[in-house]
């Protein structure tokens, strides 16, 4: 049962001599990379020398002011929480959408209409606005006297309301990512788990989420990114920690917006890059198995000539047994 | 005693999707042990008879039982009721199926393929699943290949591991659907060797398939079936050398 032939012609024989060829020349692309650095040095001497708004020396000054670093620490803690909490809530609601269930789906319907059908500050405004309107959290049954009670400014402060009305519009969008995440995955492994007696839920969890998460990454990856910048709107709430906010504020007091938008543009990129750096491994942890093409109806052996996903096992030419890779 | 009860009785099954009929009237009985080869051309329904059988589609008209039970129901004085689908669920179970474009998890292992559904179905503890896994994974000669990813294997290793995947539950009635359509000839024959093996080990077995040869040899009973109907159906080289309806007879005159 030796399956295991190499196509003759997957690499060339060795001995022979590696090509020698003049390379295509592209001169285009150097005049205008050329003249781009022309302008963009052009740019920046201006902007160092010759244009005194922009106050270099105070945004230094800013650049690592205590407030300043506090204020970017909470909205990453603004971004990470409203985000886990919006991309459990969006699974939650893919599944339900998906469920053969019609009151789930329905829910989940509905959820989504509202949440992403109203503008987030105006959601976040509502939950600002939530201890005036139900100035007690209560916990029974409908028409009965309460079993528990709290006061909502109490039990929720600011930056849990923004939070909350953060996750919750989020959630929405997640949910739409997510869905179209799981309807990427192959019908045949639904069935295939079905037909090994698991249940729906388990099929969702061990078998489609999981393949559906390829999908899913880069466009949270995204989301996490527009989450990080939609924090400079929970002065809604209002809240007035966060990066942005901070930064009006101080400016409001020394009458010098200009450097404090630049510091805060700074910390929100150092931010963004720090994101996109964890996005990078995430969607390395989610490509194990599928880096190849494996749909391909047939017997051809994975060799160098066969198509990849994602580049990374183009190198790898003429393996074809054995993973390429352990956990 | 179990023994007089068929593994699958189908008397009258009917199946339609809309207004289109796809299984009109189905009825047959597979014995324990017994193996049968379903052939037909396509769209004639085979599939939809075999997903019937594990309750992957739900019939519509007439009776099928599985091993004494009722496919999908349960009867009560009379009178049936739907089951749950965590009754629907323990049903498929004991009935294993492998399917022509093989639906390994791609995301897990060759051996993480095999144990998920005795870990998290049957919770069989994690040695011991991998133990029940290796040796299935040896019987159908790839225990070298437990810790690949189904995308690093031949069409023909991933159908063993399918296979390998399905015993792992151990089920008392196996389902094939066209398990070999999906391959490069030269490799056909090892998955007929590994099916063959399971059937002189008495498992029982319906199989889709286009295989004449293997219908030949390894087959009890074979039944053509066309646009719902079962045409005919014997002693699979009988049924072959001499044809008695001319649908099976054009039909035999194309794969042949
Ligand atoms: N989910 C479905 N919804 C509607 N029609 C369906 C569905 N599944 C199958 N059919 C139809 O039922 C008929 C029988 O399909 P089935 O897959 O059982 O045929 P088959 O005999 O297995 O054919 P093949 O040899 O091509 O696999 C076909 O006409 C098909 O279009
Ligand atoms: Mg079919």
């Amino acid at each position: 049962m030796s399956d295991m032939s190499r196509g003759p012609a997957a690499q060339s024989a060795p001995g022979h001599d590696p090509i020698k060829a003049v390379p295509l020349r592209h001169p285009w692309r150097n005049v205008i990379g050329v003249v781009l650095v022309i302008f963009l040095a052009a740019f920046v001497y201006d902007a160092a020398v010759n244009r005194t708004a922009y106050d270099w020396p105070a945004v230094g000054k800013y650049l690592f002011d205590r407030r300043i670093s506090e204020a970017a620490f909470i909205t990453l803690q603004l971004t990470v929480y409203s985000m886990i909490g919006a991309i459990v809530l969006g699974i939650v609601l893919a599944v339900m959408r998906l469920s053969p269930n019609p009151i789930f789906k329905s829910i989940a319907w509905v959820y989504i209409w509202i949440f992403r059908g109203t503008p987030v500050y105006v959601q976040l405004v509502f939950w600002g606005l939530l201890s005036t309107i139900y100035p007690t959290l209560d916990i029974g049954l409908p028409f009965l006297p309460p079993i528990a009670q709290l006061p909502t400014d109490q039990a929720l402060n600011t930056f849990w309301i923004a939070v909350i009305g953060l996750a919750l519009n989020e959630a929405a969008y997640m949910s739409e990512i997510v869905r179209a995440g799981i309807l990427s995955v192959d019908k045949g492994q639904e069935e295939a788990a079905t037909a090994l007696g698991m249940n729906w839920a388990l099929t969702m969890r061990r078998i489609v989420i999981p393949q559906a998460m390829r999908i899913i990454i880069p466009p949270t990856g995204n989301e996490v990114i527009s989450m990080l910048k939609t924090t400079s709107l929970v002065t809604a709430v209002p809240f007035t920690l966060d990066l942005y906010t901070r930064s009006r504020d101080i400016s409001a007091e020394t009458f010098n917006p200009i450097p404090l938008l630049i510091v805060a543009s700074l910390w929100y990129l150092a931010t963004t890059s720090v994101l996109m750096v964890g996005q990078y491994y995430l969607e390395k942890r989610f490509a194990r198995g599928i880096d190849r093409v494996t749909v391909k109806k047939g017997a051809k052996l994975p060799q160098g000539d066969a198509p990849t996903v994602t580049g990374l096992a183009g190198a790898k030419t003429g393996q074809n047994d054995g993973p390429k890779e352990n956990r | 005693m179990t023994s007089t009860v068929p593994m699958v009785r189908a008397s009258g099954v009917a199946k339609s999707y809309g207004s289109h009929q796809v299984l009109t009237d189905i009825s047959l009985e597979v014995a324990s042990g017994e193996v049968l080869c379903i052939i037909g051309p396509s769209g004639s329904g085979k599939s939809t008879f075999l997903r019937c059988i594990n309750h992957l589609e739900k019939v519509d008209g007439g009776r099928l039982e599985v091993d004494g039970h009722l496919v999908g129901y349960r009867e009560k004085g009379g009178v049936l009721h739907e089951i749950s689908a965590k009754d629907a669920a323990s049903q498929r179970r004991d009935i294993g199926m492998v399917f022509q474009r093989f639906n390994l998890f791609p995301h897990l292992t060759v051996l993480e393929n095999v144990i998920e559904a005795p870990r998290r179905v049957r919770k069989q503890p994690v040695a011991q699943a991998k133990e029940r896994a290796r040796a299935l994974l040896d019987r159908v000669g790839l225990a070298d290949k437990v810790d690949a990813y189904p995308g690093h294997l031949s069409g023909g290793q991933q159908q063993r591991v399918a296979i390998a995947r399905a015993l792992a539950m151990d089920p008392k009635l196996m389902l094939f659907d066209e398990p070999t359509s999906a391959l490069d000839p030269e490799l056909v024959g090892e998955v007929l060797d590994v099916m063959k093996a399971l059937a002189a080990d008495g498992m029982t077995m319906v199989v889709v398939t286009h295989e004449m040869g293997f219908a030949r040899e390894v087959a009890d009973r074979l039944v053509f079936m066309d646009q719902g109907f079962i045409v005919e159906q014997g002693d699979p080289r009988e049924v072959l050398a001499a044809p008695k309806h001319d649908r099976l007879k054009s039909f035999l005159s194309k794969v042949l």
